[in-house]
Order: structure tokens, then C-alpha cells, then sequence
């Protein structure tokens, strides 16, 4: 059997098992700023893959490289089996990505807006007509597609951002920070569309900085700051590698919040995590017996606590176990 | 739930040409004049204006007689309206190129430089239409081509040819600069001492020396003209070359540099 033979089926092959993403030790620098300093991942196809980042932790950086828009100063990347530094436009033939800002000509209808790039994807006149339609129907968007885009509520306009993703189906579908700025009814649109898209099989890497989005939609999450990976895994994997829990306590007199802080930082040598409001303390705790131990020794200092509970760390805690800074603030998650 | 689920995985069309990525993209500026036909009334205000005030407040003075002016300044006027209207399709690029459009025309796999395209095709449409207003209010004011229909028709093409090299200046700085409002400003600043220390509005006997022989060769003059020869059937080979040589040159320069800089990443 001739050599070349093996080598291009071995090829397809791999192109054909590949993961949908694969980097490895991505690095992109604007001056002296690594804005993402070495990052590996891996993404398996047909997954929800969330990175969870607090603002400027580099995710849209990321994201942007692999969607070709910015290029690596360092590492290797691939996209559904295509090498991005020498293949950029296979893999932009197989991704698609709506950013944080709105990628419709505003003044255009929904409906020519996405008829345009369906023209552009080589649909002939009637068949971009109808796919057109097809996608408005499937994001409840028909009423509107005769209006203009600057017309559109924001919710409307993401779900129609969206769809302009899905002109043709992609292996991997990029989504900047999808409901950043959307009302809770428009977000929980947004991740129906998401699931439902999953169910079908395209691949999904999602950027965000609300930890419940992550939790809620994704399988998988890598969590990034300052341009590195610094945990990766399931949600509950995320929650149990930082401890079995997290005790909170409430004092009964705030003065004595400082000297409590203190003190539970150096018997669990762990950092304590204020709530802004109250006189509350979270910290985490390795094992039950360690928070027993350190209430205990709350008690010995004449440190009166009005309530205490013992339970799972939610992702913010994780978060900020991880960074040693409080969780983005996500006043506006639903 | 719909009988035919549209997210599912669709057969995919063959890869379209860059001929019909640049036709689409040229549909989508056609669309754009349906939906905005204001951007029309700000292309024809500024040279309506300009016409109407050279020709009847200082047309007399400057050619004896307004209908002489009007005789001497329209081809002119014709040249000055495509450099304006010029700056404003860079303006156009440099709000799209801030809303993230670009994102997702750099994201999809077609010709580079089709949107690109598209815009000069839009400007194409723009130049066609701003001229057509003026040469018919020049008509109705009393300016008679001389050279006739064919003279009116080789003028509009040497014109087009003038918007296509000059609408690459304003693509380059709508990709450099974020904010329309520079583009228009650098813009206008740099047109201005252009179109005005010209042959358009005067003609150059009165200046100082230095200045004469900037106009003699600003390539506004030239394009000027040639303009004028074809509307009056005067033009030589020689007038419409050296019209031709600035468009050229800066298509020659700057078509790579567009690609160049919309590709940096």
C-alpha cells in the first residue's frame, strides 16, 4: 500500500476524532501586556465548554484568536482538526462567532441582515430567502423580521445574532459573553436557544463573567484570570477540589468582625471572604471536624456568633478561592 | 416544535465566488440607500450649496457674468462633490468597523476584500446620483455642455474613475481610525486646501508663484481639467491621462495596504 495513501487517511482520520478545540500554551500580547499568558485547552466536540472570567481575565482574547480574528504571539491551536496559524480559512469555514457587540448592519432589516450572509455563504436568492425564514421561526423572531435592526429590543437583537451564526451549522459556535446586558426573561431565551443548539450537536465555547451561567449551562468550565487557566473541570469538580465547604458565620456584634476574621483565617489557613452587608464571614474548610474545631475556638474568644452554617461552596466561593479576589460582582444575574 | 428542526445540520452550498461575495456586499450598500435615503440629502447639500453661492455671489465678479462662472465651475463642482462625498463612506467604514460588523465579515470564509467592494460599490451609486442632481441643477440654472450627451456620459466615467482612486484614501483612514467624527475631520482637513487651491473655483493667474505652481500640479487640477475638456469636447489624450494618474496610483498603493491593514490582527 502505497505511503501517501496511509498518510492522508491517517490525516482524515485525526480530522475526524479531533477535538473541537485544542490549544496549547496560547499566548497574545498587546505591548508588554499578556493578555493571555499560555493557556491549554481542550474541548470535546458536541460540549457546552464555558470559560468563567472576571473582566479583562482575557476570555474574549481567547476567544478572538480562535475565531481568527486575532493572531498568537505563542503556542498552537486547532479547531475542529484545522491548524489556525496555517488553515485559518478552513477553520473559519467550519466556526461561527457573535461577539459582545452586535454584528448586524443596524440599519438594515433582521430579515436582509441575515439573507445578506446567507448570500455570503453561497446560498443562491430563494434558498437564502428561506433559510432566513427558517431561522426566524426557530428564534421566535418572525413578527419582527420585516423591521429594521435599531429597532430591535436587546434581546431581540442577540437571539438575532445568534441566528446569524447559524447559517449554515458550525462545528464550533463562539459566544462572547451571550446575555451580558440582557433582562433575566431575555437571558433564559438565550440559554433555551444554547441547550437546544447543544441537543443538535454543534459544539459550544461560551465566554462569562456570571458563575451562574456557567453552573447552569455548561459542562464544562475553565476558569480564567489574569490571561491563565487557573482550574478547569466539571461544576461539581470545581466545587469539591476546593474543599468539602464552606463555613459562614454571622457575628453577633460587627465590631469584632476584624478579630473573628483573623482568627478563622489562621486556624482553617484559609482566606476569609467578607460579604459586603452584615457582619458575615465565608471561609473555606478542608474537612467538618477543622470547622468545628475553628467555631469552637470562636466560642474560647468570647466571639459571639449569632448564626452559622455549614455548606457547598457555590462558584463565587470557588472563585474566589481560586483568585484570592472576590467574584466579579454579578448584581445583574438573574 | 417545527416538523423540520432549521438547527439542524443543513447541507452547506458550494464555496461562492469573490465576484458574488462582492455583488452581495455591493446589494447590501443598494439596501442601504432604501433604508437611509437621508445619506443622500447630506451628499448633495454641501456642492448645492457650494454652486448656488460660487455662481451667483461671486460668479459675476470672478467670470463677468454668472453664466460664465457657471459655464467654468461645474465640471469642477462635479470633482469637489465626489472628494467630499468620498470622506463619508470612510466615516460609513469606520462606525462598522466600530459596531463589530468587520468581526464576523473577518470571521467567514470569503474573498478578503469584498466588503470592501461592497463599499465602492455604495460609493459608486453615491457618486452617480450626487453628480446627477448637480449636473441637472446646472442644467436648469444654464450650463451647456458642449461636447453633448457623449461628452456629459465620458465626463461621468472619468468621474467614477476619480471616486474609485480617491474612496481608497478614506477606506485606509476609516481602518485607522476608530472615531468617524476624526475621519471626517482629518478628512475634510486635508480636501480642503486641496479642492480650494485648485483650478476648480478660479482660475490660478492671480496667485502668488508658489502657489500657482502647487495647482499646476494638484492632481484636483488635472482632474479638473479633463473634466472640463470632455464636457467640452476639448479634452486631449494627454488631459485624461494625467486625470487618471492619481487614481491609479493611489488604487495601486492602497488596495494592498487596505488588505494588508484589514487582515493585522
Amino acid at each position: 500500500m502505497p505511503d501517501s495513501t496511509t498518510t492522508d487517511l491517517t490525516a482524515q482520520a485525526q480530522t475526524a476524532a479531533a477535538p473541537a478545540i485544542r490549544t496549547r500554551g496560547l499566548v497574545k500580547r498587546f505591548g508588554a501586556f499578556e493578555a493571555v499568558a499560555g493557556i491549554d485547552l481542550e474541548v470535546p466536540r458536541g460540549m457546552i465548554f464555558a470559560i468563567l472570567g472576571p473582566n479583562g481575565a482575557g476570555k474574549t482574547t481567547l476567544m478572538r484568536m480562535l475565531a481568527t480574528l486575532a493572531r498568537p504571539d505563542a503556542g498552537t491551536a486547532e479547531v475542529m482538526g484545522h491548524d489556525l496559524a496555517t488553515r485559518p480559512d478552513e477553520v473559519r469555514a467550519s466556526i461561527a462567532m457573535t461577539g459582545q457587540f452586535a454584528s448586524l448592519d443596524e440599519d438594515l432589516t433582521g430579515r436582509e441582515n441575515l439573507v445578506f450572509l446567507a448570500r455570503l455563504w453561497g446560498f443562491g436568492r430563494q434558498a437564502a430567502r428561506r433559510r432566513a425564514d427558517e431561522l426566524f421561526a426557530a428564534f421566535e423572531l418572525t413578527d419582527a423580521r420585516h423591521r429594521q435592526v435599531k429597532d430591535y429590543s436587546g434581546g431581540m437583537r442577540r437571539r438575532l445574532d445568534i441566528a446569524a451564526s447559524l447559517i449554515v451549522t458550525p462545528g464550533v459556535l463562539f459566544l462572547d459573553e451571550p446575555t451580558t446586558g440582557l433582562d433575566p426573561t431575555a437571558r433564559q431565551g438565550v440559554w433555551r436557544m444554547i441547550r437546544r443548539l447543544s441537543r443538535s450537536g454543534v459544539t459550544v465555547l461560551l465566554t462569562t463573567q456570571y458563575l451562574e451561567e456557567a453552573d447552569q449551562l455548561a459542562e464544562r468550565i475553565a476558569v480564567i484570570d489574569r490571561g491563565r487557566k487557573i482550574a478547569e473541570g466539571t461544576s461539581r469538580e470545581l466545587k469539591a477540589a476546593t474543599g468539602s465547604g464552606f463555613l459562614h458565620v454571622t457575628l453577633a456584634e460587627a465590631a469584632q468582625l476584624d478579630r473573628a476574621a483573623a482568627l478563622l483565617e489562621e486556624r482553617l489557613a484559609m482566606p476569609v471572604q467578607r460579604s459586603p452587608e452584615g457582619a458575615r464571614l465565608s471561609v473555606m474548610a478542608r474537612t467538618p471536624e477543622a470547622a468545628t474545631a475553628a467555631l469552637g475556638a470562636l466560642a474560647a474568644e468570647g466571639l459571639g456568633l449569632e448564626d452559622f452554617a455549614m455548606g457547598a461552596p457555590s462558584l463565587e466561593e470557588v472563585f474566589f478561592a481560586l483568585t484570592g479576589t472576590p467574584a466579579p460582582q454579578t448584581e445583574d444575574a438573574p | 416544535m417545527s416538523r423540520t428542526d432549521p438547527l439542524r445540520h443543513i447541507p452547506r452550498p458550494p464555496r461562492p465566488s469573490a465576484l458574488s461575495n462582492a455583488l452581495t456586499f455591493g446589494w447590501r450598500a443598494v439596501l442601504k440607500f432604501r433604508h437611509v435615503p437621508e445619506q443622500l440629502f447630506d451628499l448633495v447639500m454641501t456642492p448645492l450649496m457650494f454652486t448656488l453661492l460660487f455662481t451667483f455671489v461671486f460668479g459675476g465678479a470672478l467670470a463677468g457674468s454668472t453664466g460664465d462662472y457657471l459655464q467654468f465651475f461645474l465640471p469642477g463642482i462635479l470633482v469637489q462633490t465626489v472628494a467630499f462625498n468620498a470622506v463619508y463612506s470612510g466615516m460609513g467604514l469606520s462606525t462598522d468597523l466600530g459596531k463589530g460588523l468587520f468581526d464576523r465579515f473577518r470571521s467567514l470564509p470569503i474573498w478578503p476584500l469584498s466588503p470592501f467592494a461592497g463599499l465602492i460599490v455604495g460609493d459608486l451609486l453615491r457618486h452617480l446620483i450626487a453628480g446627477a442632481i448637480i449636473l441637472g441643477i446646472g442644467l436648469t440654472l444654464g450650463y451647456r455642455p458642449e461636447a453633448g450627451p457623449p461628452g456629459v456620459v465620458a465626463a461621468f466615467l472619468l468621474l467614477l474613475v476619480i471616486g474609485f482612486g480617491l474612496g481608497w484614501v478614506f477606506i485606509v483612514l476609516g481602518l485607522l481610525i476608530r472615531t468617524p467624527t476624526t475621519v471626517m475631520t482629518l478628512g475634510f482637513t486635508v480636501l480642503f486646501p486641496v479642492v480650494f487651491a485648485s483650478n476648480i473655483m478660479v482660475q490660478p493667474e492671480t496667485m502668488p508663484d508658489w502657489l500657482r505652481a502647487f495647482v499646476a500640479v494638484n492632481p484636483v487640477s488635472l482632474m479638473t481639467t479633463a473634466m472640463r475638456g470632455l464636457m467640452a469636447g476639448t479634452a486631449t489624450a494627454a488631459d485624461i491621462a494625467q486625470a487618471l494618474l492619481a487614481p491609479a496610483l493611489l488604487t495601486a498603493l492602497l488596495a494592498p495596504l487596505t488588505l494588508w491593514l484589514y487582515r493585522r490582527r
